[in-house]
């Protein structure tokens, strides 16, 4: 290492200004906290939070602590995240592949679907689908079946709730199911590297997939039942449905704008990816006699993924980010319970707000973590 | 004749397979056209699931009739050919028609013709169209927030005056040309600055100004004397220490009568709002988070570690949190770390929060400009005995930034799209504006009306910026 005296300077002028600017920020926010009689710590979180959310995937009161209500916002986050992400990603790729296809009227209007949701700030989007969409829905009362099961209202989504007897037999078949199929697409695969021979396996998937957990309700005693939403009077005017699972209209709406809005910017990036796939590799595997079929499941896809996972994981961290202006419709998520409530009731402004962008980072960072394994995997492997 | 087999359509039978398909086709959106404009059924006779489904199974019919390849006829082999090509295709163009046909009635009803445009209460609405007149009536609110009717000339005029400070490029002669670029990165933003502080905000505020006038002043002057070596490091740090000590040292406010003018009616940043703001806002965020992108985005790529490591520890951090937390510690947590006499206004720790975020995207994407230029250049430019800043100034940046112009574009486009989340911090742009307006009590109801006028103007000012920057793309394109 040739070590330089030149090359110290400014990087030292650099670190000299970073850790004044630090050092400022914190001499004047001790001061300020002594005056004010704030003290630091992060004691707070075991306290009872005393304050109620009205949607949450644990059991969660006002008796629980600030941690518990921290668990509750960011379980939520991830919920509306994960629902988005699956939702945008079918919609995106579907939208993308018709995008480039043939057909002049789906072309179109796949593109002006793209061009349409993107040029709006996502908030107004959510503003529009919470405010002026779902408002318009029924009341309870008046409200009509879907398939005479669901019931879409003002008050949100009511959707029959399972009831399962022996539930955890029919999981171990689900999952005795899925790794019969990864070991019989191993041993296909090297049916075929070996000897030339093919065999059905998706064919054989979906078999597996729906005769064995069959199999569990007909000799495992699984059981299932739905508890259909039924409507119940409160008071003269006031119904609610009762039984059932009941879905918040935040949560559809910012599921509905969230994926409406990152479904166009993953439709841009599946298509640049399968453009960049060249013509000739399309052409030469047609010409070696694999079918439509084939040639995108073994030519064109795998080439296109490496070129669309790295932008579509950027998307799904500015989903995951952006379910945060969930605090604008009041779905209680990690911003609204955490940042919001917790905060005014403590007044631990530094620690709650520090707390809750370290969890997004590590939000962010773990996603990227995850698509970033998957990319090495798919990669291709230069020698 | 030969016997016609209708499984099949053929060219042999090219025109009685020509008639009945289209025939058929022409029935089927017949039939969707009369339901959705004159509510007609043709077929209500039929049971109702078989008479829904018709007049798909109809066109598909006829579709299937007419695919027939290479007819010869030129407009048929059109449509087969782009909307036609097999079943799947042709009942998705159908379906597209069919739903294109069902959805103009009621949006032409609601926005034209059952909307109402006249009249100045909530009493003329009473159709079941959009209320254009609350969007009429409320048109300033949303336009200049809480700005005082009397003075939004004020604001008018800058815009004005600004956009044709802005336009100056387009007529510059080309003498005038290779002065542009300081124009547009120094000059203009300090005149936009000037606008925004004395004209919107008005007040006597012409004290800092002073001080800041005379410091640039002097150091301009006595630059010309100091040697080119230290140029840039006189001007990085004299223009701000002269700054700091007349205004803490030398001057007392007394002692200039300036200060004593009395300006405009003062009009503070929480009155401001709408949609002057959200320019105003994306307009300075703009400016200062590509100048700071920039940097982080050489710092990234500095062969000085501990420079590299800063940058990158900074732009990861911007990038893993959302805008709106961010905002939140703009707010609630950046007071506690300035000292208690200081205050910042809310709209600047806004415009801060807001430009150190995007400066991170914009860093990113600069630096993948920079990472797509081949070392060549580099080499080219050190071999000619250019230093750092020379070689980034002249070589690099301009054929950097002009490869990542989409990006950049993008990364404005998003800024744009970002501006309504300052309602966090209790400030009032269109979409703020909107949501208080809906909550009058004499004008409930009207949710939609608003965000539909809102969607549009955002949409509008998005796609122009696309395009735009499409065409600057094109502009700058030179082949390497």
């Amino acid at each position: 290492m040739n070590f330089k005296l030149k090359d110290l300077g400014p990087q030292l002028i650099t670190v000299i200004a970073v850790v004044l600017i630090f050092g400022f920020f914190t001499y004047n926010a001790q001061i300020n906290m002594e005056n004010r009689g704030i003290d630091f710590g992060y004691g707070f979180l075991s306290q009872e939070s005393s304050f109620d959310v009205q949607f949450s995937l644990i059991e969660y009161d006002g008796s629980h602590s600030y941690f518990r209500a921290y668990l509750v916002g960011l379980l939520n986050t991830i919920l509306v995240s994960v629902i988005g992400i699956i939702i945008a990603t079918i919609l995106g790729v579907i939208v993308g592949i018709a995008r480039l296809s043939p057909n002049y009227l789906i072309n179109k209007f796949a593109a002006y679907y793209v061009e349409f949701f993107r040029n709006i700030p996502l908030l107004l989007q959510i503003f529009f689908w919470y405010f002026a969409a779902l408002r318009a829905l029924p009341l309870p009362q008046d409200a009509e079946a879907i398939f005479g099961v669901f019931f879409l209202t003002i008050k949100g989504l009511y959707v029959p709730a399972f009831i399962w007897e022996n539930f955890n037999i029919f999981f171990y078949s689900i999952v005795a199911s899925i790794i019969a199929i990864i070991v019989i697409r191993f041993q296909a695969k090297k049916l075929q590297e070996t000897q030339g021979k093919q065999i059905p396996v998706f064919l054989i998937s979906i078999g597996l997939i729906f005769i064995l957990p069959l199999l569990s309700f007909l000799v495992g005693g699984v059981s299932l039942s739905f508890e259909i939403p039924q409507l119940k009077q409160l008071a003269a005017t006031s119904f609610v449905y009762d039984g059932g699972l009941s879905l918040p209209p935040e949560l559809i709406a910012l599921t509905l704008s969230l994926s409406l809005y990152t479904a166009t910017f993953i439709a841009e990036c599946v298509r640049a990816g399968i453009q960049g796939v060249g013509k000739g590799q399309k052409e030469a595997a047609a010409s070696i006699g694999l079918t439509p079929n084939q040639v995108l499941k073994l030519v064109i896809m795998p080439q296109a993924l490496r070129i669309i996972i790295p932008p579509t994981t950027n998307q799904y961290l500015n989903l995951t980010k952006n379910s945060s202006l969930a605090a604008a419709i009041a779905y209680p998520d990690l911003v609204l319970v955490f940042a919001g409530t917790a905060l005014m009731q403590t007044g631990k402004a530094i620690e709650i707000v520090s707390i809750t962008m370290f969890t997004y980072l590590s939000l962010s960072i773990s996603i990227s973590i995850l698509m970033n394994w998957y990319n090495k995997r798919i990669a291709i492997q230069e020698k | 004749m030969n016997k016609i087999n209708f499984l099949k359509p053929d060219k042999s039978n090219l025109n009685t397979f020509l008639y009945i398909g289209s025939f058929l086709f022409f029935i089927s959106v017949l039939d969707v056209f009369l339901n959705s404009f004159f509510r007609l059924n043709l077929i209500g006779f039929l049971p109702n699931f078989l008479s829904f489904m018709m007049p798909l199974i109809i066109g598909f019919l006829g579709l299937y009739f007419i695919r027939i390849e290479y007819s010869g006829i030129k407009y048929l082999d059109l449509i087969n050919k782009h909307i036609n090509t097999n079943n799947f295709n042709a009942i998705l163009s159908l379906l597209i028609i069919f739903v294109v046909i069902k959805s103009i009635p009621p949006i032409l009803s609601w926005f034209v013709i059952d909307a109402s445009f006249a009249g100045d209460s909530k009493d003329v609405c009473s159709g079941t169209g959009a209320c254009w007149t609350y969007i009429k009536v409320w048109m300033r609110r949303f336009m200049y927030g809480m700005y005082p009717n009397a003075e939004q000339w004020r604001i008018n005029l800058s815009f004005i005056a600004l956009a044709l400070l802005g336009s100056v490029g387009y007529f510059a002669t080309d003498r005038f040309k290779k002065y542009l670029t300081l124009y547009y990165v120094i000059i203009y933003p300090f005149i936009a600055f000037l606008f925004i502080f004395f004209f919107i905000s008005g007040g006597p505020v012409f004290f800092d100004f002073s001080y800041g006038i005379i410091a640039a002043i002097l150091s301009i002057i006595v630059g010309f004397f100091i040697p080119t070596k230290f140029k840039f490091y006189y001007f990085l740090i004299v223009p701000f220490a002269l700054y700091i000590l007349l205004k803490y040292f030398f001057f007392f406010e007394e002692y200039i009568e300036l200060g004593k003018l009395e300006g405009l009616n003062w009009v503070e940043t929480g009155a401001w709002g709408g949609l002057s703001l959200t320019f105003i806002i994306s307009f300075f965020c703009l400016i200062f988070c590509f100048p700071i992108g920039m940097a982080f985005a050489l710092g990234r790529r500095s062969s000085f570690p501990l420079i590299r490591y800063i940058s990158i520890g900074f732009i990861e951090f911007w990038r893993g949190v959302p805008l709106i937390t961010v905002l939140f510690m703009s707010a609630v947590m950046f007071p506690m770390f300035l000292p208690a006499d200081f205050f910042i206004d809310k709209l600047v720790r806004c415009i801060i929060a807001i430009s150190l975020f995007e400066a991170a995207y914009v860093a990113e994407v600069i630096r993948g400009g920079l990472q797509a230029l081949p070392r060549g250049q580099y080499e080219a430019a050190k071999s000619l005995g250019m230093g750092y800043w020379k070689m980034h100034i002249f070589v690099i940046l301009p054929q950097a930034l002009k490869l990542v112009i989409p990006g950049i574009a993008n990364t404005f486009l998003a800024l744009v799209k970002d501006t309504p989340l300052i309602f966090v911090v209790g400030l009032l742009e269109i979409v703020g504006m909107l949501n208080l307006a809906k909550t009058n009590p004499e004008w409930l109801g009207f949710a939609m009306e608003g965000y539909v006028f809102a969607a549009i103007i955002f949409w509008i000012i998005c796609y122009a910026m696309s395009k735009y920057s499409y065409n600057l793309e094109l502009k700058y394109k030179t082949d390497r």
